[in-house]
C-alpha cells in the first residue's frame, strides 16, 4: 500500500517535472526566437550577398559611406558589428581612427585586421577627416595642399 | 574616333579597369576579344571585390573605361591639366599653366556636354540658318562662309559659367571646377551679324539658338547634347563670330572643329561647338540646357541651400569681372628682401577692366598692378607687379580686378546659387619669405 502510494507520488512528480520543463523550454525557445528576429531587423551585419553596389553622387547607397579606395573593406569589417552611421557621423585623423579600432579590439571583440588595417585607416582618415566638416563652413577656407618650392629665377 | 563607355569617377572601377587594361596586352591585336575581356575583367573583379554579383547592363557598343583614353593622347593636352570628368570630357587647367597671353590649345580647358562627333566631313559641312525669325531658310558650305564674308580675328575669353563651383557651400552639383575653366585664344571667323544680314531676319527675331553635331550621351540621335543660344542683341555684336580657326589653325576637334559659335562675355556654354545650324527664334530659345536650373541663377538672391522654383530662375547673360594670378605658381618660397614678380590676367563681360590691385595683408591694403589695355573687347588684359614683403613669414598674394562699371571682385565666395555659377571671388597664391 505504502509502496503503491510512493510509486504514484513519484509518477506525479515526474509528470509535473516534464510539464514544467516543457513550459520553461517553450519560453526559452520563444524568447530566443524573438530576440533573434529583433536582432536581424535592427543590428545584424548586412549579409555579404545582400550588399548592393549602387553608388550615387559618390556615396555607397546602402551604407551611406563615401565611395573610395577601401570602401569594401570598411563595409566588410566595420558594418559586421555596427551600422555605417557610426562611421559616417564621426570625424578623426588617422591616429584618432586607430585609437577607436584599438578600443574596439580591446573591449568589443573586434578581430585583428591584419594588413587590411592600414587600408581601412587610410580610407577613414581620408573621407572622415576632422578638417572636412570645419572647412566646408568657411566662405574661403585656408589654402591647402600647398606644394612649397624655392623660387629664385625672377 | 571611338568614344568609349566610361564608368564615371568611381575609383574602384578605375582601379579595376587599370588591372583589366594591363591584362589585355596579350589580346591587344584582337579588338573584339579585348573588348569582351575588358567587360568581363572589370565587372567580374568588381563583383569579386564586393563579394557579390552585380548586374551591370552595358548598352551595346559601349565599353568600360580604357586607360589609353586620356586627354593627352586623345586631344594633345598638357599632362598637368586636371581631369574632372571623362564622360563627357571635362578638363581644366591649373592657374599657373594659363600664363600665356593667348592660351595655346594644349592648355585650354575642355567642357563638353555630349560626345565628340565621330566623323567630321569638312567638304560636306553646311551651316543652315532657319527658325521663325528668318525670311527664308538658307545654307552655306564652309567654303562659302569663308569666301562670302569678311574674316575677323579677336582674342576672346571663354569661361565656363560654373568655373569656381567647387568653393560654393552647400556644395553645388556638377563638375567641381576650381579656377581653370577659362581661356583666351585668338579666334578667326566671320561675324554672325554678317550672316544674319545676308539671310535676312524678321522683326520678330529675339534669340539665336545653335545646333551642333555632338552626340547625346545616350547616343540617342533624336536628342541634342546641348543647344543653347544668345539674345539677338548679342548675336549682332561685332565680336560674336562663327569661327573656323583658333590660334591661326583649324579649330582642334575637341574645341569645335570645323565651326564654332563664339559669344564671349556670356557663359562659354553659349559658344556652341561643331555648329551645323542656327535657329533665329521668335522667343527665348528652348533647346537643351536652356531651361533652369542650367546656366540660370535665382532672379532674387537666396539664402545658401535654398530650393529655388524654376520660374524664379533667370538665364545668365553676363560673366562677372574676374582675374587670375598665373605667375608664380602658388607655394613659391623666396629669400628675404627680394622682390616677387607676379602676373596674370583680368577680364569682364562688361566693356573693359579698369583696375587690377594686389594685397599681401588679406585685403587690409591694396596696391595697383600695371594693367595692359585689351587687344579688343572681351580679351583678357595682362597685369603685373613687383611685390615686396615687410618681413619673413607666410603670405597670401590676392588680386582684385575692377571693371568699367565700378564693379570689382569679392574676396568671399559670392552669392550662393543652386548650380554654383558665377564664382568670381579673388584668386590668391601662397608665398613664404624665408
Amino acid at each position: 500500500m505504502r509502496k503503491r502510494l510512493n510509486t504514484t507520488y513519484y509518477l506525479v512528480i515526474f509528470a509535473l517535472g516534464i510539464f514544467m520543463l516543457v513550459i520553461i523550454g517553450y519560453y526559452v525557445y520563444d524568447s530566443s526566437v524573438q530576440e533573434k528576429e529583433g536582432f536581424i531587423e535592427a543590428d545584424a551585419p548586412i549579409p555579404l550577398e545582400e550588399i548592393e553596389n549602387r553608388i550615387e553622387n559618390g556615396v555607397h547607397v546602402q551604407t551611406g559611406l563615401v565611395d573610395g579606395e577601401g570602401l569594401n573593406l570598411v563595409i566588410a569589417n566595420c558594418t559586421a558589428c555596427h551600422s555605417a552611421q557610426l562611421v559616417t557621423q564621426n570625424k578623426a585623423d588617422k591616429e584618432g581612427w586607430k585609437n577607436m579600432i584599438v578600443w574596439m579590439q580591446q573591449t568589443q571583440n573586434l578581430w585583428d585586421l591584419g594588413d587590411q588595417e592600414e587600408k581601412i585607416l587610410n580610407y577613414l582618415a581620408k573621407y572622415y577627416a576632422p578638417e572636412q566638416a570645419a572647412s566646408a563652413t568657411f566662405r574661403r577656407p585656408p589654402l591647402k595642399d600647398i606644394e612649397w618650392y624655392d623660387l629664385t629665377e625672377q | 574616333m571611338v568614344i568609349y563607355w566610361l564608368l564615371g569617377e568611381n575609383p574602384i572601377i578605375w582601379y579595376l579597369s587599370s588591372i583589366a587594361f594591363e591584362s589585355t596586352h596579350m589580346n591587344a591585336f584582337d579588338p573584339a576579344k579585348r573588348r569582351n575581356f575588358l567587360k568581363k575583367a572589370s565587372l567580374g573583379s568588381l563583383a569579386a571585390l564586393l563579394g557579390t554579383e552585380i548586374v551591370f547592363a552595358l548598352p551595346k557598343n559601349y565599353l568600360p573605361v580604357a586607360l589609353e583614353n586620356d586627354p593627352q593622347t586623345l586631344f594633345g593636352k598638357h599632362k598637368d591639366l586636371i581631369l574632372r570628368n571623362n564622360l563627357p570630357w571635362n578638363v581644366e587647367s591649373p592657374a599657373h599653366l594659363l600664363d600665356d597671353n593667348v592660351t595655346p590649345d594644349e592648355k585650354m580647358f575642355i567642357r563638353n556636354n555630349g560626345l565628340v562627333p565621330e566623323t567630321i566631313d569638312v567638304a560636306a559641312w553646311t551651316l543652315t540658318i532657319n527658325g521663325e525669325g528668318v525670311r527664308r531658310e538658307k545654307s552655306y558650305t564652309l567654303a562659302e562662309l569663308k569666301s562670302k564674308f569678311p574674316r575677323h580675328t579677336y582674342h576672346l575669353v571663354l569661361e565656363c559659367g560654373g568655373n569656381g563651383r567647387s568653393e560654393f557651400y552647400p556644395p553645388a552639383e556638377g563638375n567641381q571646377w576650381e579656377v581653370g575653366a577659362v581661356s583666351c585664344a585668338e579666334w578667326t571667323g566671320v561675324r554672325l551679324k554678317d550672316i544674319l544680314d545676308d539671310v535676312g531676319i524678321k522683326s520678330n527675331a529675339v534669340y539665336v539658338g545653335y545646333h551642333g553635331a555632338d552626340l547625346h550621351l545616350s547616343r540617342d540621335a533624336s536628342k541634342e547634347a546641348i543647344s543653347r543660344g544668345i539674345p539677338i542683341a548679342k548675336a549682332l555684336e561685332e565680336e560674336t563670330l562663327l569661327a573656323y580657326q583658333m590660334n591661326g589653325k583649324d579649330i582642334p576637334l575637341v574645341h569645335g572643329h570645323p565651326l564654332r559659335l563664339i559669344a564671349s562675355g556670356f557663359p562659354a556654354s553659349v559658344s556652341g561647338k561643331w555648329i551645323t545650324a542656327l535657329s533665329v527664334r521668335d522667343r527665348v530659345h528652348d533647346g537643351e540646357k536652356m531651361a533652369p536650373p542650367s546656366y540660370s541663377i535665382p532672379c532674387d538672391p537666396v539664402q545658401p541651400g535654398t530650393e529655388v522654383p524654376k520660374e524664379n530662375m533667370c538665364i545668365i547673360e553676363k560673366m562677372p569681372v574676374k582675374s587670375l594670378i598665373t605667375y608664380p605658381k602658388s607655394g613659391a618660397m623666396i629669400k628675404d628682401k627680394t622682390l616677387l614678380s607676379i602676373r596674370g590676367h583680368a577680364w569682364t563681360g562688361e566693356t573693359k577692366v579698369s583696375k587690377a590691385e594686389y594685397s599681401i595683408d588679406f585685403g587690409a591694403t591694396w596696391t595697383p598692378c600695371r594693367l595692359q589695355q585689351a587687344k579688343n573687347r572681351y580679351a583678357w588684359q595682362d597685369f603685373e607687379a613687383k611685390v615686396s614683403f615687410p618681413q619673413k613669414g607666410y603670405y597670401e598674394v590676392w588680386v582684385k580686378a575692377t571693371d568699367n562699371t565700378g564693379e570689382s571682385q569679392p574676396m568671399l565666395t559670392p552669392g550662393w546659387n543652386p548650380k554654383g555659377y558665377l564664382n568670381n571671388a579673388c584668386h590668391r597664391i601662397a608665398i613664404k619669405v624665408v
